[in-house]
């Protein structure tokens, strides 16, 4: 068999000049357009500081996604248009192995992309923990943390109760925080793992049984927010949900005072308010 | 074929004696009862204790029970007799049942060629039930509220498709293709360890079967992740899962230490590093994850089950424990794990590129080090699977830093392969598009990525269906994809036969297609605020959802297209595939179809790489090398 | 021929077994749905009105297969006779009036919050005694509907009881407590309802086997 023919080694026509410059001309009409339509559209939205950041760090993942997806996508379509294969003879292309200054160039672009991601999402994670989960010994902590309201919330199979210490420790079923004020939530499980999702205040923190889950968020005018389960912990996890409020300081003064009363005879079984609980576990045969 | 020695076979019901898949079924069953049994008496005083007769929650029966059924299966098979021969004094052999006809496939065989077709059908099988667990996922999903399977059982589909996809699917392309190809790529005429090299496969089929019992035992609720203390709470399904797990772990581990083995010590004369065929890289970088990274997974494993057997508290915080523990210890095993199923994609990719394109591989020594620099990040990572859980916060940037490093190497294998295809020949075979769908899905997948390392984007998406659908763009989207691409492309050789081209075109486009438009919705389903895994959705979530279930199950029709398309191909049609249908320069394509029992008459010597496309000297993969059964 | 003949019988007997095999898969997911029951409603359509009567027992007893070790929850069918099913038909914006009868023993709560009831239309009675609180040492079990809000406590017979029942069924003669409560359902909907109280004994945290499972301690008010 005669070896097939073999197509020239410099092509008629400048293709990489001409790709480079659909892919600068395509990503310079594109980026801004998703920059200022796309990205502040994505979830979660403007409900809480922290949500506010979420949705600014979402924005500069996307903007610097789409030169990224230009690229390759233009990159696949102009390779079907220009060099597929025409005809039943087999032709083979021209036998290039590599080129030491585009990978050169390839390192650098990606090396300082990733870099920059890096170094942005640690800018960003610094503020205040940008509404995740910190563990006990929170390393991002907000301007003003120290006056911080303090609430718990207490992951168990299968509801979420929250505990007020500022307000005498009192245990309730539903959650309501005040607007306007930074808190600090500690979420904790009595068994199982949890993950307390507040979708709307951009708040996820698992609820690990004995560990204290600090997440920092500061809550803006009043809201109805949907509180998820976002941790696979066993049969009802998917009914696992509930509605929280963010409510004017007065209406939150109001409705503390009446969970107070409701909850006065239940206050004395109660355990003293702690970071973690760890109630003995019934083990098997027992 | 040609009429080789005819030989006077014994009648069928005397070749079903002896040690074969029959016997292991047998063994196997017997062997679990067995088990049972002395776990029941094991546990005399809770059988008493528990007074009214029934005895649901003897994990020590169900686990010895799966041990002894094991034990049972690989004994039935044969594995037995070689160790057994040796202590009596036998001399040492390496190959055995390498006999012809149909039995050699349903027991232990030497063969690596017969192992990669056993692979090839058993994964097959495996995936097919695992996909059928997805469907049944997409039915529930129909509804927001209403429940057509009980919570409770859900959940076990849920957790049954997950297992069985990352378990069974770890060996997608190094159990039927890396088997196959492997030695003959590199010139060899066995795997190093060819009776372990079938252990694996064997291994992998038990513990399939295990994972599917768990519907008798109550199924399991905590997904593939089987986090603790959910798992210490669940039912004896979870047994099953523990089983399943380490079993395939036993079995990955084999796998990888025998790639690494055969593909450092065993290649022809001239065959050096540089020449090595980027598949071998590939599969390389693979078994070193699996060799690291699954000892660790029945480590944990093994711990999972002395919390559930023996009352010990590895995981439980009141006892000393922590779940940290197991999550971490998870990850450390979970997150090689992705890789192991995305790195052979990126090797498969690459060396078919170059075959239809007509360009030697762009970038070769580039490519290898994005292949090795992901094995060796990929160890870095595992924490950001647990951004949200309140461990170690202050390490965050260093998570966030060494995920978003993996894209450097990850691009390097997009560059490469990008370049490949630059000015080629392009062929637009079935083959190749799915390598180049390869492009698209990961391009998604990895960019979603991006968002899901950066803490600040993960609030959102951690455990939505963000995230889901992230991982089965770059799961789904780059292993299931290039494992059909590998499909295509080999079957002519490992059968002989041809596979139908229009069909496979028709799969692919609609599995390309359905694909999408099953999984980028999710996308927006994620950030909308719908969490994985649980069984009801927000109501205004519901056009999505059935959006998405409806492109699922023309998802699932077009893995239809393909079983049609195989059964009819290698059944009825039986078209004679050409000895080099795609004009491919690597050395398995020069072998007669299908391969000859021994593989090579004269070891070959290799004098270039096989990728010289276009190249003048155009050198033979193997001078010196005529292939067993003559000429072709 | 014979040759093709017999590759067309083997391929459909293969398809043919896969159907089967798949047909028994997919059924053993939904065995384990409990058959949903529908009390007689009484009142108007305007304001309709529901009676329940459940009991709790602390094995369902050796007729009741798969589990006859497992707590849980049986309501009276309306031809009186006690059945296992926790999935409750009920109209929407009804009144629920619901009386239990408690033949367990004493569990004891997690989370002592559960000890006192919510949601209900009047005090929870027991022993028509109204109910403010149940220290957290006491609980047997509770029903509680989380969407609706409801709450209540279940009262447990006392360790030294005379003529305790063992397992199901269990007749009124025998040592049990009885609790009388009144909630509304709200509008349509599916909803889970539980009990908090840590009661699987053998289980991790007293939560496993019948308190993951509906039709012992987990069920739904299907509310249409």
């Amino acid at each position: 068999m005669a070896p097939p023919a073999v197509t020239p080694a410099s092509p008629s026509v400048a293709h990489g000049k001409r790709f480079l410059i659909a892919w600068i001309v395509l990503s310079a009409i594109a980026t801004p357009l998703v920059a200022i339509f796309l990205g502040p559209a994505i979830p979660p939205g403007n409900d809480s500081v922290q949500a506010s950041e979420q949705v600014f760090s979402n924005t500069v993942m996307v903007s610097i996604s789409t030169p990224v997806c230009v690229f390759v996508l233009l990159f696949l379509l102009y390779v079907f248009a220009s060099f597929r294969s025409r005809g039943s003879a087999l032709v083979d292309g021209p036998p290039i192995r590599g080129d030491a200054r585009i990978q050169l160039i390839w390192m650098v672009v990606t090396s300082a992309t990733v870099l920059f991601l890096a170094g942005f999402g640690t800018y960003e994670l610094l503020k205040s923990g940008s509404g995740g989960g910190q563990g006990p010994n929170a390393a991002f902590q907000p301007a003003g943390y120290k006056r911080a309201l303090d609430v718990q919330v207490i992951g168990q199979q299968w509801e979420f109760t929250y505990r007020y210490p500022t307000y005498g420790g009192v245990e309730v079923p539903h959650l309501v925080l005040p607007a306007d004020t930074l808190i600090r939530l500690h979420v904790t499980s009595l068994d199982a793992i949890h993950s307390f999702w507040a979708y709307q205040l951009g708040v996820k923190a698992d609820a690990n049984p004995g560990v204290d889950n600090i997440v920092y968020v500061e809550t803006k005018g009043p809201l109805q927010f949907d509180i998820h389960c976002a941790e696979l912990c066993g049969l009802w996890h998917g009914y696992m949900f509930d509605t929280g409020h963010v409510v004017g300081a007065s209406t939150f003064a109001a409705w503390i005072k009446r969970q107070q009363s409701y909850f006065e005879p239940v206050m004395r079984y109660l355990p003293p308010y702690a970071t973690n609980y760890l109630p003995d576990p019934s083990r098997r045969a027992g | 074929m040609s009429a080789v020695a005819v030989e006077v076979r014994p009648p069928l019901w005397r070749r079903l004696i002896g040690f074969n898949a029959l016997t292991a079924v047998v063994f196997g069953i017997g062997g679990y009862y067995l088990g049972w049994f002395i776990g029941h008496h094991i546990n005399g005083a809770s059988v008493a204790y528990l007074g009214v007769g029934g005895i649901d929650q003897n994990d020590l029966s169900v686990f010895l029970g799966y041990f002894l059924g094991v034990a049972g299966f690989l004994i039935g098979m044969g594995f037995g007799v070689y160790p057994w021969a040796r202590l009596r004094g036998y001399p040492p052999s390496l190959r055995e049942k390498e006999q012809q006809g149909v039995g050699r496939y349903f027991g232990l065989c030497t063969d690596h060629k017969v192992v990669g077709i056993q692979y090839l059908c058993g994964i097959g099988l495996f995936f097919f039930i695992g996909g059928l667990n997805a469907m049944l996922i997409r039915v529930e999903l129909l509804s927001p509220a209403r429940q057509v399977f009980p919570a409770g059982q859900y959940l076990t589909l849920v957790g049954m498709h997950g297992t069985m996809m990352m378990g069974i699917m770890s060996s997608a392309i190094l159990g039927p293709f890396a088997n196959y190809f492997v030695p003959l790529m590199i010139g060899a005429r066995r795997m190093a360890f060819p009776r372990i090299e079938s252990l694996t496969f064997w291994l992998l089929m038990a513990g399939g079967a295990i994972l599917t019992t768990t519907i008798f035992f109550g199924g399991f609720p905590t997904g593939w992740t089987g986090y603790q203390p959910l798992n210490d709470q669940a039912n004896t399904g979870m047994d099953s899962y523990i089983v399943f797990f380490a079993l395939v772990g036993i079995s990955m581990c084999l796998l990888g230490l025998n790639m690494i083995a055969t593909i450092v010590t065993m290649r022809a004369p001239g065959l050096t590093w540089s020449r090595l065929p980027i598949f071998c890289w590939g599969v390389l970088s693979t078994a070193v994850l699996q060799l690291l990274a699954a000892p660790v997974l029945i480590a944990v494993l093994g711990m999972a089950m002395l919390d559930r057997t023996a009352q010990t508290t590895f995981f439980i915080p009141s006892g000393g424990g922590s779940p940290y523990l197991y999550q971490n210890l998870f990850w450390v095993f979970g997150h090689p794990e992705v890789y192991i199923l995305a790195l052979p994609g990126f090797a498969i990719v690459l060396e078919l590129l170059p075959v239809f394109a007509r360009k030697p591989l762009w970038g070769y020594r580039l490519a290898v080090a994005g292949m090795l620099g992901v094995t060796l990040l990929s160890w870095l990572v595992w924490q950001h699977h647990l951004f949200m859980s309140g461990i170690n916060s202050n390490l965050r940037p260093f998570y966030m830093l060494s995920t978003e490093l993996i894209s450097i190497p990850t691009g390097f294998t997009f560059l490469c392969g990008l370049m490949t295809l630059w000015r080629g020949q392009i062929r637009f075979t079935v083959p190749m598009l799915f390598c180049l769908a390869w492009f698209f899905n990961f391009l998604i997948g990895g960019l979603s990525g991006v968002f899901l390392s950066d803490v600040p984007s993960d609030v959102t998406t951690h455990g939505s269906f963000f995230s889901m659908a992230h991982f089965h763009y770059t799961i789904m989207g780059g292993l299931v994809f290039t494992f059909f691409a590998a499909i295509y492309y080999w079957i002519p050789k490992m059968t002989g036969f041809q596979l139908n081209e229009r069909l496979g075109k028709i799969h692919f486009w609609v599995m390309f297609i359905a694909f999408n438009s099953t999984f980028a919705p999710l996308f927006a389903a994620g950030f909308l605020g719908q969490a994985r895994r649980d069984v009801t959705y927000p109501a205004h979530l519901q056009f999505i959802n059935d959006w998405v279930s409806i492109s699922a199950f023309v998802l699932g029709a077009s893995m239809l297209v393909f079983l049609y398309n195989f059964v009819h191909s290698l059944l009825f049609a039986r078209i004679k595939a050409p000895v080099n249908p795609w004009s491919s320069l690597s050395i398995e394509w020069q072998l007669p179809s299908p391969v000859p029992v021994h593989n090579f008459d004269q070891i070959p010597v290799f004098t270039s790489d096989p990728y010289g496309y276009g190249e003048p000297s155009r050198p033979s993969a193997l001078p010196a090398a005529s292939p067993a059964g003559g000429s072709s | 021929m014979s040759r093709t003949g017999a590759k067309i019988l083997g391929v459909a007997t293969g398809v043919a077994v896969a159907g089967i095999l798949i047909g028994f898969y997919i059924a053993g997911y939904l065995v384990g749905n409990t058959p949903a029951f529908r009390p007689t409603v009484q009142g108007s359509s305007a304001s309709p009105t529901v009676h329940l009567t459940i009991e709790t027992v602390a094995a369902v007893g050796p007729t009741l297969a798969p589990h006859p070790d497992w707590v849980s929850y049986l309501v009276r069918n309306n031809s009186g006779r006690w059945e296992r099913s926790t999935v409750f038909t009920l109209p929407a914006h009804a009144t629920i009036r619901v009386t239990i009868y408690n033949f367990d023993g004493a569990s004891g709560l997690r989370n002592p919050l559960f000890g006192r009831p919510t949601g209900l239309v009047g005090p929870e009675l027991v022993d028509g005694k109204p109910l403010v609180v149940m220290p957290p040492d006491q609980p047997s079990h509770t029903f509680a509907v989380p969407a609706l809000g409801v709450l209540v406590p279940l009262a447990p017979v006392a360790d030294n009881a005379k003529n305790t029942c063992g397992y199901a069924p269990c007749l009124l003669s025998m040592a049990h407590r009885t609790m009388t409560f009144v909630f509304r359902t709200g509008k349509k909907g599916h909803y889970r309802w539980q009990c908090f109280v840590p009661c699987a004994a053998g289980f991790m945290y007293g939560f496993g086997g019948p308190m993951q499972t509906i039709g012992y301690m987990d069920g739904f008010l299907n509310v249409v």
